[in-house]
């Protein structure tokens, strides 16, 4: 193919991933709208109120970056495993495969997808917490670039869980044995120097950790983690994720027979 | 020429250990209507699902107008529609959005796309149902929009895996029409079937695939060929009480009214409605004995059948 037909391929899979994620807004959209509204009402503002300041900053302040993040995370994950996992299971998987776009653009397309409900929801989340807080960013470069790997990130292990996905259950085990434990330990909620010195090395292993906590950096300025490792973990996880769901398409794993 | 369609010695071992293929090889020319026959189970959907690339070989080699499905999969795809067996299609889009996201693929723009797909659509009678929701259409527009999608980048090759399986006589006969059509305008067509009459009507040449290999590949004329003699109920007035004497004709009689004959290729029938007027018996209707392509291909199966079990 050209590139200019690849560039047309790559723009359908996004559009149509799009228009899955906006045409059943109930379940993509308000979810996360109504339950982070609930958790700036009552976290933040009611037990906040008592917390005091957490790393400097009022509670509010302090968990909203976490919270647009968690919002990040779980939406570009569930947007890509259960839109390529739908995929399969109506086997309209078969559409892409009789047609000639090359698999990297295949993955890229619904990369793109998921990051853009897992941005879009991240959006949401933050013109919410509007209404709760002031926000400042610190660092807009930072700010983006975290939102979007991290986006990338669970995009593409999404995408993986989806090939090895054999039933709907299969999609719901990583999210909620694995995500989001993560990310609750993952300093949304609170600095990890309140931890004892053992835990905070545990928590060090944990990579939303480094996520939440460069995001926050870009907002707030302050984080418990080195950013520039950060984003070099970052950029590595994600280079593995990409060549492995690559090689997973290749071999047809859980598509072709 | 280059062949639209070369398989040579395809194999396919499914992941259970089940063999399917067993060295299936054959040729479609360009222009062809081909039709692939055979029992359930024989393994058409496996070979066809091979060439559109939804299933892994296990070994073998196809070549869609020249380009290697290994070494040029791009173009060979570009060559081929297909219009799988069971409905494939996401349940929840709209019907237009199904062959527009499809062109996508293909790397037709947006407004080509809208184009053929209004184009196709109209002309299988489903441009009304274009904002419906897949979900809701009935089976024979569901089969038909998957033609539609098939087509809608133009293919040099259009795959068909039992296309009329369930659809109604009327909307069969206006599908075959539709075939005809595309297919004098150049389109080469492979398709699958159960019904022998179908192939008999659409179809230039054929194979029959049994058990995973091929137990005939030829053409529909040929085949007929080899029918030598045809069968005919007669029904007759007066009722007959003894096989009446039709000189150089096998004949019985099936009950008092019902004359059943076999007349060899070379006979005609003159001579026999010659010597029914004769004993004045007077012929009130005419058939022909069910399909006879029918018994030749049920004869070809058991004869595979039976040489699978001596091997
Ligand atoms: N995914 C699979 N795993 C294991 N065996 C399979 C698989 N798909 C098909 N088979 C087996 O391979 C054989 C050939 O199947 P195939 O679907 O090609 O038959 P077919 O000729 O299309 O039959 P039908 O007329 O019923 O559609 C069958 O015995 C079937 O059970
Ligand atoms: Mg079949």
């Amino acid at each position: 193919m050209k590139p200019r037909e690849l560039l047309i391929a790559f723009w359908t899979i996004v559009v149509k991933e799009i228009r899955r994620f906006m045409r059943i807004w109930p379940q993509t959209l308000l979810p996360p709208a109504i339950t982070m509204t609930l958790y700036f009402i009552i976290f933040g503002n009611l037990i906040g109120s008592r917390i005091g300041e957490m790393g400097g900053f009022d509670y509010m302040e302090y968990i909203v970056p976490g919270l647009i993040m968690m919002s990040v995370i779980t939406n570009s994950y569930g947007n890509v495993v259960s839109s390529f996992y739908g995929t399969k299971f109506q086997r309209n998987v078969e559409e892409l495969l009789v047609s000639p776009i090359p698999n990297w653009i295949i993955l890229c397309g619904y990369v793109v997808g998921g990051v853009a409900r897992g941005v879009g929801v991240g959006l949401i989340v933050t013109l919410l917490s509007l209404f709760f807080t002031d926000l400042q960013v610190h660092h807009l470069f930072v700010t983006i670039s975290i939102v979007l790997m991290t986006a990338v990130l669970f995009s593409l292990g999404g995408f993986i869980n989806a090939i090895y996905a054999n039933s709907f259950d299969d999609i719901s085990i990583v999210p909620t044995f694995i995500l989001t434990p993560l990310t609750y330990l993952g300093g949304v909620f609170y600095s990890i120097q309140l931890l004892p010195e053992f835990w905070q090395g545990v928590s060090m292993l944990n990579p939303i950790l480094y996520m939440v906590n460069t995001f926050r950096y870009g907002i707030l300025g302050v984080s418990d983690i080195n950013i520039v490792f950060a984003f070099s973990m970052l950029l590595a996880v994600i280079a593995v994720l990409f060549s492995y769901s690559l090689y997973l398409l290749q071999k047809g794993k859980g598509i072709r027979s | 020429m280059t062949a639209a369609l070369s398989i040579r010695n395809l194999c396919k071992t499914y992941g259970n250990g089940f063999e399917a293929l067993k060295g299936i090889s054959l040729e479609v020319q360009q222009g062809d209507f081909f039709a692939l026959l055979g029992p359930n189970g024989a393994g058409k959907s496996t070979t066809l699902g091979i060439v559109s690339s939804l299933v892994n070989k296990s070994s073998g080699d196809v070549e869609v107008f020249g380009h290697s499905l290994d070494k040029a999969h791009a173009q060979a795809k570009m060559c081929l529609g297909v219009v799988p067996q069971e409905f494939n299609f996401n349940q929840f889009e709209k019907v237009m959005d199904i062959v527009t996201t499809q062109a996508g693929y293909y790397g037709i723009g947006p407004r080509l796309a809208r184009e053929r797909a209004e184009f196709y659509l109209k002309k299988l009678g489903l441009w009304d149902k274009r904002n419906q929701v897949s979900r809701m259409l009935s089976g024979g527009m569901k089969r038909r929009l998957m033609i539609a999608r098939a087509l809608v980048h133009e293919p040099r090759v259009l795959i068909l895996d039992e296309p009329t399986a369930g659809v109604d006589i009327e909307l069969r006969r206006s599908m075959w029409a539709f075939l005809q059509d595309i297919n004098r305008a150049g389109t080469t067509i492979i398709l699958t079937t159960h019904y022998l009459e179908e192939a008999e009507s659409l179809c230039r040449n054929i194979a029959i695939i049994d058990h995973g290999r091929i137990v005939k590949n030829t053409s529909i004329k040929a085949l007929l060929q080899q029918l030598n003699t045809e069968t005919i109920i007669l029904d007759i007035d007066p009722p007959q009480g003894t096989l009446p004497a039709l000189n150089g004709y096998q004949a019985r009689l099936e009950d008092d009214h019902t004359l059943v004959v076999d007349v060899e290729k070379n006979q005609g029938l003159s001579g026999l409605f010659a010597e029914l007027s004769q004993q004045r018996i007077e012929v009130q209707s005419m058939r022909n004995k069910a399909n006879r392509l029918e018994e030749l291909f049920v004869s070809l199966v058991d004869k595979n059948l039976k040489d699978e079990k001596s091997a």
